[in-house]
């Protein structure tokens, strides 16, 4: 799962400038509950992810998406030949 | 619990209560004309209704509608596909075929239902749509029906749009992508020649939303895509007839063969009563006036540039260039209702936007232009504005500063609200959409 991991990596790296309170980044962290994300700012990150890993995300998976953890599996399936 | 998501609206209706402020589905009493009427109680010109040419008021129009009346009744009952095809229906779908040089068109009971009936049904499981970020919420819900992959591309941007078709690799050529011709909240226009280029690049689909351009742009009113030139590369051309054609009502036209066979798999067009035959004949007789009046368009224009003008000698922040829709951005809610409410009581009707209906997280006065204005109206709700100004409600701290906050990744909120996806779990459902309807 190494590039799971990286793609784990890569969302802590990029919901850090969204961390308004510098709570501690975890899978589990809820975008919304946890982090306070503005669904705007989830949209952001997900541009962020979008670019770093040259892939288009669809917006059919976001309803299944509540924490990062969750994310960043949604990312791997799209994207599972990432170096990372 | 079942309703807890509706607590955070009723909240924010609370707070409009308390400010004593009425944006949202203010009353109006009377239309004294195109662009005045007594809202709440106040005689104000009418500065947020997309009224473009003023034709909802027009005497032609309405005499059409009147004649229609006694002779088809007060309703089709019925849908399309059942007893509700008349031969005004027909004869109105003959001549947007024919207005934009189209061998086929579909007509809608509304623009909504045009819009997502279109996106829902042309994509399937199995395809993509690519649609921009700032898209109208009717082109998020038909995406979401559709069942397809539904990818957004940063608003106005033909290149992060080729950059998605590439990734789709062999798929791209039955891609779907949609844009639309003037953007409704910042009234900015879509970089058609540009987009279709990508469209042509990768063979994919192209369908464009003229609701808030048919009647503004083109040398014969068809809207962007005809002002850009590149009506070849829009296989399906969809709008409503609520804005310049003063009615109510959606369309689809297209070359493509299949449209007859589309039309018949639309749950927007199949399950809903078609429109009533006074409203179809007004249609009718508005999109005449269009066709034969191109001075209703300059005069559209040079009261958008006046407005625009005005506005931004006075400070306030507002799109870069003049369109028949002009917002002024706020960053602070609270200003931004109470401006609404300081307009109306001086006399001027807008619309406030806020998000997630607006594009970003800002809050828009959104107004729009008419041909109908007279240039002492448009100084009148310039005048207005200063008087926000002199009150000290916009143009300091509550006024959005930069230009930056218009354009961009900044349409997430709308994906929230429009497709009720996890990034509106923040704001509630579809928190505040009110205004979305423009």
């Amino acid at each position: 799962m190494a590039d799971y991991a990286a793609h784990l990596e890569f969302l802590y790296h990029a919901l850090g400038e969204l961390n308004r309170n510098q709570i501690p980044l975890a899978e589990t962290t809820d975008l919304v509950a946890d982090l306070g994300l503005t669904s705007l700012e989830v949209m952001e990150c997900i541009e962020k992810v979008e670019d770093r890993f040259d892939i288009s995300i669809p917006l059919n998976i976001l309803p299944d998406v509540n924490t990062i953890g969750e994310l960043a599996k949604k990312v791997h399936e799209l994207n599972p030949d990432a170096a990372g | 619990m079942l309703l807890d998501k509706f607590d955070a609206m009723a909240r924010f209706q609370a707070e409009l209560a308390a400010l004593q402020a009425t944006p949202f589905g203010a009353v109006t009493e009377r239309i004294l004309s195109a662009t005045e009427g007594i809202v709440e109680g106040r005689k104000a010109i009418l500065a947020g209704t997309n009224n473009y040419l003023g034709l909802s008021w027009d005497e032609r129009c309405i005499a059409a509608a009147e004649a229609a009346l006694p002779q088809w009744g007060t309703g089709t009952t019925g849908s399309r596909l059942a007893n509700g095809s008349f031969a005004e229906h027909v004869q109105l779908e003959r001549e947007i075929a024919e207005f934009y040089g189209a061998p086929h068109a579909i007509c809608f009971s509304t623009g909504y239902s045009a819009l997502m009936g279109m996106c829902a049904t042309l994509a399937g499981p199995g395809d993509a749509i690519l649609l921009d970020a700032d898209s109208h919420a009717s082109i998020y819900a038909g995406a979401q029906q559709s069942g397809a992959d539904i990818i957004r591309f940063r608003h106005n941007d033909a290149a992060d749009l080729a950059k998605r078709l590439r990734r789709l690799g062999d798929k791209a050529k039955d891609a779907l992508v949609v844009a639309e011709g003037i953007y409704s909240m910042l009234g900015d226009l879509a970089p058609l020649r540009d987009i279709a280029a990508v469209k042509r690049e990768y063979g994919a689909w192209l369908l464009i939303d003229e609701a808030h351009s048919l009647g503004v742009l083109g040398e014969r009113g068809r809207g962007a895509a005809e002002a850009a030139g590149i009506e070849e590369d829009a296989d399906f051309i969809a709008g409503t007839f609520s804005k310049s054609l003063g009615t109510i009502g959606g369309f689809c036209a297209s070359r493509c063969p299949q449209l007859e066979a589309i039309r018949f798999c639309i749950r927007a067009y199949i399950f809903t009563a078609s429109s009533s035959p006074p409203v179809v004949a007004a249609t009718r007789r508005a999109l005449r006036i269009i066709r034969e009046e191109p001075q209703l368009r300059a005069a559209l224009w040079d009261n958008a540039r006046r407005l625009h003008r005005g506005l931004a000698e006075l400070g306030l922040q507002v799109g870069p260039a003049a369109s028949p829709v002009v917002a002024v951005e706020f960053t602070e809610r609270e200003a931004a209702i109470k401006s609404w409410q300081h307009l109306l009581d001086s006399g001027v009707y807008v619309n406030l936007v806020v998000p997630p209906a607006s594009p970003s997280s800002n809050f828009l006065l959104r107004n729009s232009v008419s041909a109908a204005h007279s240039p002492e109206q448009i100084d009148a709700i310039i005048k207005g504005y200063a008087g926000l100004i002199a009150a000290g409600l916009a143009g300091g701290a509550g006024a959005a500063s930069s230009a930056a906050a218009n354009t961009g990744a900044a349409a997430g909120d709308n994906i929230g609200a429009k497709t009720g996806t996890a990034a509106s779990k923040s704001t509630g459902k579809a928190a505040a959409s009110n205004s979305a309807g423009g």
